[in-house]
């Protein structure tokens, strides 16, 4: 490229360096010669950066292509030890490489990077091998604990706002940092089993370079996660962070609640699940009863409202 | 020079980085620090423990933001998402000025997450000045840019990085965030002096000032802050401080954080270049 001399320039130049830090790696961590077009990365290297007497052009694209790479695996593995403890480094570091080819960032905080792994290992399940299933459940586990520690919070329903309300007509909301989850793992207890390090969470680096390996982390691999039907509410609680398991009938009240069913009709389901005979009819009113007392307790029920999604603007 | 219309007519002292290793002894120590530099994507969530952290920081202490992804440089229009975020978070802590990097760092709508240096060029500093004045105008706070670490230098540059700098401040009006650890970086890895970049920026304009530590590598310097800040740097920082007068100055310590009292000891040797009147000086 010999200019920028126009908006319209600037952007064309910023498109070809991107295009040159988003290539990946080889498996020495160092800069690709080719392109998987075969393109010369020397050479387009040559045509926009300048060598200097210690350095070649290719060699400086080298130090920005590593620092991308390992910046955003780096927030991977932090944000997913889970999955990095059940596929293990090689298989993990080829998911997300794969991942991230096909989906670079598209938001300005690395804390949404791995919003879209869950759909993409639902459409190339191969990547996990032959824990497809477990991968999975532990992609929506861990993804839920990042929506579960910033997420937004809404004012917990008051006694006042549901009174002489009957439960044919009365619905809430949910705290939208909670996450319910039917899983077919005990994902819960792998990763308490791998997770050691409780300080995560926040990024705090104002650098922009970084010259550690992601593959210099280290992460427990217990034995695989037992296979068991698991219903979990991923939530905080004081901002904290927490999971809970729950029973199914309560799941699927829950879950009634979520999609805005009535009190009534989200009971009715629950009820349907459960089965009760008249023997135990009294004993499920009463289970009934303590759930509400225990979700409205952690503040999980809202008021109810129909959301709607917002467009993102750009302005200029 | 240390209150200006670029830092909010303000008079800061020395501040930190506030980093995730430290919230528990500063919450429950109340070190005195002049102030905290939080960096603004880090809160600008909508809930949770972060913003926890913060309000409670912001009951004691004076907070200014940083910001490391609003990429003034990038030829993709301003987002008003980001935008709204951040001034919502502005109107959280109150922060005097806000500031965010001279580089750019995404385009097409993805993301590398990096501070790119920029083209040097009149087309790239017109485009970056008019983007740092829609947001200004949006934020409704004053703006300064820090020259970032660069290891890169193209060929379509048409001046050097600190002609390019004061050519962007001077159109956008604007203040600078001046990072003395990232000339010196910048220096060694391009072979230009660095005091020929302090000398020729426009001093009235430095709203700020960063010091850091850096690593070095075989053929070039990387810009890591996980450092005390070396001698070559504190040399150049009581250079800039004759030509600005005593500036609001923060450490910045990323990687391999020592302790809470390590991190501000280092900091507060800033002290030892600045006026005897101005040592433990700070209004707001």
């Amino acid at each position: 490229m010999s200019s920028v001399r126009s908006q319209a320039e600037l952007k064309e130049f910023q498109r070809q360096m991107a295009g040159l830090l988003f290539q990946p790696l080889n498996t020495a961590w160092k800069t690709r010669k080719k392109t998987p077009g075969g393109d010369d990365i020397a050479a387009m290297a040559a045509s926009l950066i300048k060598p200097n007497d210690r350095l070649s052009s290719f060699e400086r694209l080298q130090i920005y292509n590593r620092c991308y790479w390992f910046r955003v695996l780096d927030s991977l593995y932090d944000d997913f030890p889970g999955l990095l403890a059940l596929l293990g480094n090689r298989k993990f570091l080829k998911l997300v490489t794969a991942y991230l080819i096909r989906h670079p960032s598209e938001s300005f905080t690395l804390r949404n990077l791995g919003s879209r792994l869950e759909n993409f290992l639902l459409a190339e399940p191969e990547y996990a091998g032959e824990r497809q299933q477990a991968a999975l459940d532990m992609v929506r586990f861990e993804w839920a604990q990042i929506v579960a520690f910033d997420g937004p919070a809404r004012k917990p329903v008051s006694a006042r706002e549901i009174q002489g309300q009957h439960p044919e007509s009365l619905r809430f909301g949910l705290q939208p940092y909670l996450t319910l989850l039917a899983l077919d793992h005990a994902v819960d207890h792998y990763l308490l089993a791998v997770k050691s390090d409780e300080t995560a969470g926040l990024r705090s680096a104002a650098s922009n370079t970084s010259e550690k390996t992601p593959i210099q982390k280290s992460t427990r691999r217990p034995a695989a996660p037992k296979k068991e039907r698991v219903y979990l509410a991923v939530h905080r609680y004081e901002n904290a962070l927490f999971y809970k398991r729950l029973e199914p009938e309560a799941f699927v009240l829950l879950t009634a609640l979520k999609t805005g069913l009535t009190l009534e009709s989200a009971c009715n389901k629950a009820l349907k699940l459960a089965k009760p005979t008249r023997k135990n009819s009294a004993a499920f009113q009463l289970k009934l009863a303590e759930w509400f007392a225990d979700w409205s307790s952690l503040g999980w029920l809202t008021p109810y409202t129909s959301d709607k999604p917002k467009k993102t603007k750009t302005i200029l | 020079m240390p209150a200006n219309p670029f830092n909010g007519f303000t008079d800061y002292g020395i501040g930190i980085g506030l980093r995730v290793p430290h919230y528990r002894h500063i919450l429950a120590e109340h070190p005195v620090v002049d102030w905290f530099e939080i960096i603004s994507e880090n809160f600008m969530v909508d809930g949770g423990r972060p913003l926890e952290v913060l309000d409670q920081i912001l009951e004691q202490y004076s907070v200014v933001q940083h910001g490391v992804a609003m990429y003034f440089g990038s030829a993709d229009r301003l987002n008003r998402e980001h935008l709204k975020r951040l001034k919502r978070l502005v109107k959280r802590t109150g922060t005097p000025w806000l500031s965010d990097h001279l580089c750019w760092g995404s385009v097409d709508g993805r993301y590398t997450h990096d501070l790119l240096p920029m083209p040097y060029t009149f087309a790239a500093a017109k485009v970056t000045a008019e983007r740092i004045r829609q947001a200004r105008d949006f934020l409704e706070v004053p703006i300064c840019v820090e020259n970032v670490s660069s290891y890169a230098e193209y060929h379509v540059s048409e001046m050097t990085e600190w002609e390019f700098l004061s050519e962007v401040v001077e159109q956008a009006d604007c203040g600078i965030l001046l990072d003395v650890n990232n000339i010196y970086v910048s220096a060694q890895n391009h072979g230009f002096d660095p005091y020929a970049y302090l000398d020729n920026i426009p001093h009235g304009r430095v709203g700020q000032i960063h010091i850091a530590g850096h690593s070095k590598f075989e053929k070039y310097i990387l810009d890591t802050h996980d450092h005390p800040v070396l001698d070559p740097v504190w040399e150049m920082y009581a250079h800039v401080i004759k030509k600005t007068g005593p500036t609001a100055t923060l450490l910045e310590w990323d990687d391999r954080i020592p302790s809470f009292e390590e991190v501000h000891r280092e900091a507060l040797k800033a002290r030892r270049f600045l006026p005897s009147d101005n040592k433990g000086k700070r209004t707001s």
